[in-house]
């Protein structure tokens, strides 16, 4: 069933935003397609407007980094509850420029999820009306989910990462 | 007196009848809130005109921890999140991992995870809905229902020897056997704790000024509340039949005949019925598996490159203690891969979102935790409500700190 709307939603993609689609993969099952950022939003807009993939519910938001440290990425979890689809949309800008538009026109739910966001990898979601920081401290200068703040004191130096975990 | 410029009537001074609100503080530690949460209210007189939520006072870092632990000790970081039904929490860790390494359990195992979700279910519910009690000013039921969470707990303590943060099971299943004294606690609690629900129940479910304080407050429409990605009981009190037991089965879910109730209209008391449902349901859940439970299974999958070997065979046989030395170190083999697995945590839809790059520990580890998201909804709920009706809105939502801070 999955290959099935794969393949849906791919064609219905790739005629309706030519270039958009980057990647799409079946990865455990779930379908992932990878999108590139100056369609994010239009491509959300459709999944959620469209009366036959009927994507109306954002089950997550959440950003991660790419392992070279040179991306940061945004994923979308979409469910349409009625016939059980579930996809994931993923979205990869450079770290220097890291926007994308917000998706709390379509999803209030978003309004949190992008804050989360935003305070830990520093995403900034153009058009989101209130994009502070939410579980940090407002004065915190920096992302700290991101790769280049370690965990722990790098001063350190009775502890190995070899032996340790990362 | 100015002198008029011309013959047209000033307008009326308007400034004198601007209304002006008072701020009130609600929180951070406010006995009321059962949990650290600040809400900054503007009132009109008793009605809310309008809330401010700040969060965060309790974060601790879990998906940066998670990045640096090794796949094992990632269970009792879950443990801390909805601290009321640990248990779900650490077995729906084990099962996206389980899931990731593709390795499916005995029916047995299985079915004891079950018991054990459903009885973390129960004590989430019972805490949740005697506490609306207490705030509606109804202490007895609290009091008297709370000695049957102690009958959960001590189940636990049989099984992992800890009470609240239970790190309960591993990945692969369960380490050893239960106790027969466990099973017997358990059916104890399957044939008795029904009475006492009940009598719960006839306490406040028809009672006329708990009903008078409940119904109609804090009410919220299917629409919104999916719009706000409400799941579990909140959304089902709105009316959406979604539970994730039902539409995406994990652990042998779809083995077991239950109910999903559902409200009408998304009000506090429809929330309370819910859960109120939804132990009766837990409790059915609970009997049939304690009745079709395989009995001469192993508790755990044949995964010795995961699951820690018995004390016995590692120090008497090489692979065991080289299959100890790599777990205790944190050396899985796990593969590379992506996913997102959900199970129906105490508050709704938990979800764990795991990019494995084959290290020893997650690349990136997100927990979808119901109650942060829902939690937003929270100022749109009580706009325009009194002060105490906030207050049991918010208990009514079963907002746990630990899990929306995480």
């Amino acid at each position: 069933m999955s290959q099935d709307l794969l393949n849906k939603i791919q064609e219905q993609l790739n005629a309706k935003f030519p270039g958009a689609l980057e990647t799409a993969e079946l990865p455990f099952d779930f379908v992932t397609f990878t999108i590139n950022k100056d369609h994010t939003h239009d491509v959300l807009s459709f999944l959620k407007t469209d009366p036959e993939l009927n994507f109306h519910f954002l089950t997550d938001l959440t950003g991660m980094q790419t392992a070279d440290e040179k991306h940061l990425g945004v994923i979308y979890h979409l469910h349409n509850m009625y016939k059980n689809y579930r996809v994931r949309i993923k979205s990869f800008f450079p770290m220097d420029k890291p926007e994308i538009p917000t998706a709390t026109d379509l999803w209030p739910a978003a309004n949190w999820m992008e804050r989360e966001t935003y305070d830990f990898y520093g995403i900034r979601f153009k058009g989101h009306p209130n994009l502070k920081r939410i579980l940090n401290v407002d004065e915190m200068d920096i992302f700290p989910m991101r790769k280049e703040y370690p965990l722990e004191d790098q001063s350190r130096d009775d502890k190995s990462d070899k032996m340790f975990g990362r | 007196m100015a002198k008029k410029e011309n013959n047209k009537t000033q307008p009326i001074n308007t400034d004198i009848e601007e209304k002006e609100y008072s701020t009130l503080n609600l929180g951070p530690t406010h006995p009321a809130t059962h949990g650290i949460f600040q809400n900054i209210l503007k009132m009109d007189g008793e009605i809310i005109h309008e809330a401010t939520p700040t969060v965060g006072y309790i974060h601790r870092a879990f998906e940066k921890l998670a990045e640096r632990r090794p796949y094992n000790q990632i269970t009792p970081i879950t443990d801390r999140m909805n601290y009321c039904s640990s248990p779900i929490n650490n077995l729906g860790w084990h099962m996206t991992v389980e899931k990731l390494c593709n390795i499916t359990l005995p029916k047995r195992a299985q079915y004891m995870r079950v018991i054990l979700m459903e009885l973390a279910r129960i004590s989430d519910h019972l805490i949740c809905n005697s506490v609306i009690g207490v705030d509606t000013g109804a202490m007895t039921g609290f009091l008297y229902i709370f000695q049957w969470r102690e009958k959960i707990y001590d189940i636990y303590e049989d099984i992992c020897g800890a009470r609240l943060t239970t790190n309960i099971g591993r990945i692969g299943g369960f380490d050893k056997e239960w106790p027969e004294t466990t099973w017997k606690k358990i059916q104890s609690f399957v044939d008795n704790y029904p009475k006492a629900l009940q009598e719960f129940a006839n306490l406040l479910e028809r009672n006329k000024i708990f009903m008078d304080r409940t119904v109609n407050c804090g009410p919220i429409s299917a629409e919104m509340a999916m719009s706000y990605s409400f799941t579990g009981p909140n959304l089902r009190a709105a009316g959406v039949d979604y539970d994730v037991r039902v539409m995406n089965p994990y652990s042998s879910y779809e083995d077991f005949k239950f109910d999903v109730p559902v409200g009408i209209s998304g009000d506090t008391y429809d929330r309370f019925m819910v859960r109120q449902h939804e132990m009766w349901q837990s409790l059915e859940i609970i009997r049939q598996a304690m009745k079709n439970i395989p009995k001469d299974e192993p508790t755990h999958a044949n995964v010795p490159d995961l699951l820690l070997p018995p004390k016995e065979e590692v120090y008497n046989n090489m692979e065991a203690l080289i299959y100890h030395f790599k777990i205790v170190m944190g050396e899985m083999d796990v593969p590379k891969g992506e996913i997102y697995h959900a199970v129906e945590g105490g508050n709704g839809e938990l979800g764990f979102y795991l990019i494995s790059d084959g290290g020893r520990t997650p690349f990136r580890l997100h927990f979808r935790r119901p109650c942060f998201i829902y939690y937003q909804a929270y100022p749109e709920m009580i706009k325009g409500s009194m002060l105490s009706d906030a207050i049991i809105t918010m208990s009514s939502m079963n907002v746990i700190a630990g899990e929306l801070d995480a």
